[in-house]
């Protein structure tokens, strides 16, 4: 091992970037190039691998079960909408406009769902989602209700480079946002507050014994991640240049919480992955049929839980482990 | 100068049995004081309504003076008191290293840091190391907690509650399920507490409370029945009634 700049401290692991880890960040770039007719369907996988990043830093790191993640995706994709259509084209103030409504949306629902219990925070997101729903729904002369909003004026990035339909700048401009916000949140982390987190997840009951305020840890996770899921929504929205009332769907938290469960969650890559899996299945299983695909991803669902908790790099943390041992 | 901790008057009832029913505890600053009473005397409640997981009630909390009965556990916990589990309450699947490097960190304000990699805070694993060698634990700290040998687990009981520089410590039971014979490294531990500080014994092996106490107060269903240096205890005829003669270990 290549020597330290400061002494190792055992038991502190000192965050580096693993050679794969560098080749997972390489595959998507080699992909925009190798395929260059489906960059639409690898920029849906990034705005997806986002949403399921938020929903990690949720669920993986928080320990907080949520069935109503969509509700913070529909309100950034809905707010990017809102601001398009009426004049704020801007994209990138746009997503952090967008990303700045829903975060503060989240850190409202937190003060619900951190006071309850698991069964509560099910119960409390869930009501969440199918409130945003109804009332998009309900306020069709703002939202559209169910056919939502189409061609939307997003405004070219930078000034210079438009959303074309080859899918071009918005595969670049999903990639770049996911890279940036995934950065941010392996730095998280890795921090203190994340440590923080980790404690929390592994026992919650320690955390007051040693000085924690869990709910107040709690409330500020919820609120970055229903930011950032928020985030996803809005890329979503300017990439696509519409919004559909299923952005808010329960089918969409269902979804994304599969996808963090498939791929393995509290480990960042986990919904990286799971996201991958999940689109990249759906596409070449949906055009033979569509009710096919669910009974399949049912079925596949059912098998990974069962045969390898921790989803699919779970999976192949314990392949690894077995390989080693028998060497 | 204020107690380091005191109870005064407290009171609580589950229904219609009252657990703690009147409680007034007095610790001074280095005290080593402990609370012994059969099943049911009502110690579990009392260190809960100390550390403030229950409210009571009536009567109040006092650290260092001050009142703390509305207090937060959290909030408590950084005025300078701290506790140990009974039960191991510990972080799994985290490192001996992590776990102490999180309880410091949160001390130092830490916590809610963002940016800078635990790995990379060098003020807090040098802590970290200290704490772990000075309790026997240096050579342990990669392991994950969850693969500890039981007996070091408690150990680490201990290190998390002081890795909050307590003024006052709360030990509850800490050689609950270590065999006898292999308590001693514990027992070393707790007698080499810094003399300041102030600690609350909760325990049934009478052994190390008459080996580590210089005040024992014993408690019967939710009363202090009576409160005396270890002698004084031992010599009455009540005690030995209630208590002592379930247990002739003395």
């Amino acid at each position: 091992m290549a020597a330290a700049p400061e002494a190792e401290t055992p038991g502190v692991a000192r965050p580096r970037w693993h050679p794969a880890e560098l080749a997972f960040w390489i595959a998507p770039v080699a992909a925009f190039f190798a395929f260059p007719d489906r960059r639409l369907l690898l920029s849906q996988i990034f705005v997806y691998a986002l949403f399921a990043l938020s929903l990690d830093l949720v669920l993986g790191y928080a320990g907080i079960l949520s069935l109503g993640h969509a509700a913070f995706f529909g309100t950034g994709a809905y707010t990017a909408a809102l601001l398009a259509q009426h004049g704020w084209t801007e994209p990138l103030s746009g997503l952090l406009a967008s990303g700045a409504v829903s975060a503060a949306f989240g850190l409202l629902v937190s003060l619900l769902v951190v006071r309850g219990s698991d069964l509560g925070r099910l119960m409390v997101t869930l009501g969440v989602g199918l409130l945003m729903y109804e009332v998009a729904n309900q306020t069709s002369s703002l939202t559209g209700g169910v056919d939502g909003l189409g061609d939307l004026p997003i405004g070219a990035l930078f000034g210079k480079i438009r959303f074309g339909l080859d899918g071009r700048a918005a595969c670049a401009y999903s990639f770049a946002i996911l890279l940036g916000v995934f950065l941010l949140a392996r730095r998280l982390v890795q921090s203190p507050n994340g440590l923080a987190l980790r404690g929390i997840r592994e026992n919650v009951r320690r955390m007051p014994a040693i000085g924690v305020d869990v709910n107040q840890r709690l409330r500020v996770v919820f609120a970055i991640a229903a930011g950032v899921a928020g985030i996803a929504g809005a890329v979503m929205t300017q990439t696509t240049q519409l919004v559909g009332i299923d952005s808010l769907g329960f089918q969409r938290s269902a979804e994304v919480l599969i996808m963090l469960v498939f791929g393995g969650a509290g480990r960042l890559y986990g919904a990286l992955v799971g996201a991958t899996v999940f689109i990249v299945a759906q596409d070449a299983l949906a055009g033979i049929s569509p009710d096919y695909w669910q009974f399949w991803l049912g079925a596949v669902l059912v098998v990974l839980v069962l045969i390898a908790r921790g989803g699919l790099l779970g999976a192949l943390d314990a392949l690894r482990r077995r390989v080693k041992r028998r060497r | 100068m204020a107690s380091a901790l005191q109870t005064r008057d407290l009171r609580r009832r589950f229904g219609a049995f009252t657990a703690v029913d009147g409680v007034s505890l007095d610790i001074e600053a280095g005290a080593r004081h402990a609370v012994i009473g059969p099943n049911g005397a009502g110690k579990t409640t009392l260190i809960n309504l100390i550390t403030g997981t229950i409210r009571p009630d009536g009567g109040d909390v006092l650290l260092g003076g001050e009142r703390v009965t509305r207090v937060a556990p959290y909030a408590r916990v950084k005025r300078g008191l701290a506790r140990t589990f009974q039960i191991n309450t510990l972080f799994p699947q985290l490192t001996v290293a992590e776990s102490v490097a999180l309880a410091i960190g949160e001390r130092r304000g830490h916590g809610r840091s963002w940016l800078r990699p635990v790995a990379a805070q060098r003020a807090v694993l040098d802590e970290a190391r200290q704490l772990l060698r000075s309790l026997q634990l240096e050579g342990d700290a990669a392991v994950t907690t969850r693969e500890l040998p039981y007996g070091k687990q408690r150990l680490l009981e201990i290190a998390l509650a002081l890795a909050t520089r307590p003024r006052v410590l709360l030990l509850d039971e800490p050689a609950a399920g270590i065999p006898s014979g292999e308590s001693q490294q514990l027992i070393e531990t707790i007698e080499r507490l810094p003399a300041e500080m102030a600690i609350l014994l909760i325990e049934h092996d009478m052994s190390l409370v008459f080996r580590f106490a210089r005040r024992i107060t014993v408690m019967v269903a939710g009363r202090v029945l009576t409160e005396g240096n270890p002698a004084e205890v031992a010599a009455d005829p009540r005690v030995r009634e209630v208590y002592l003669g379930e247990e002739r270990h003395v």
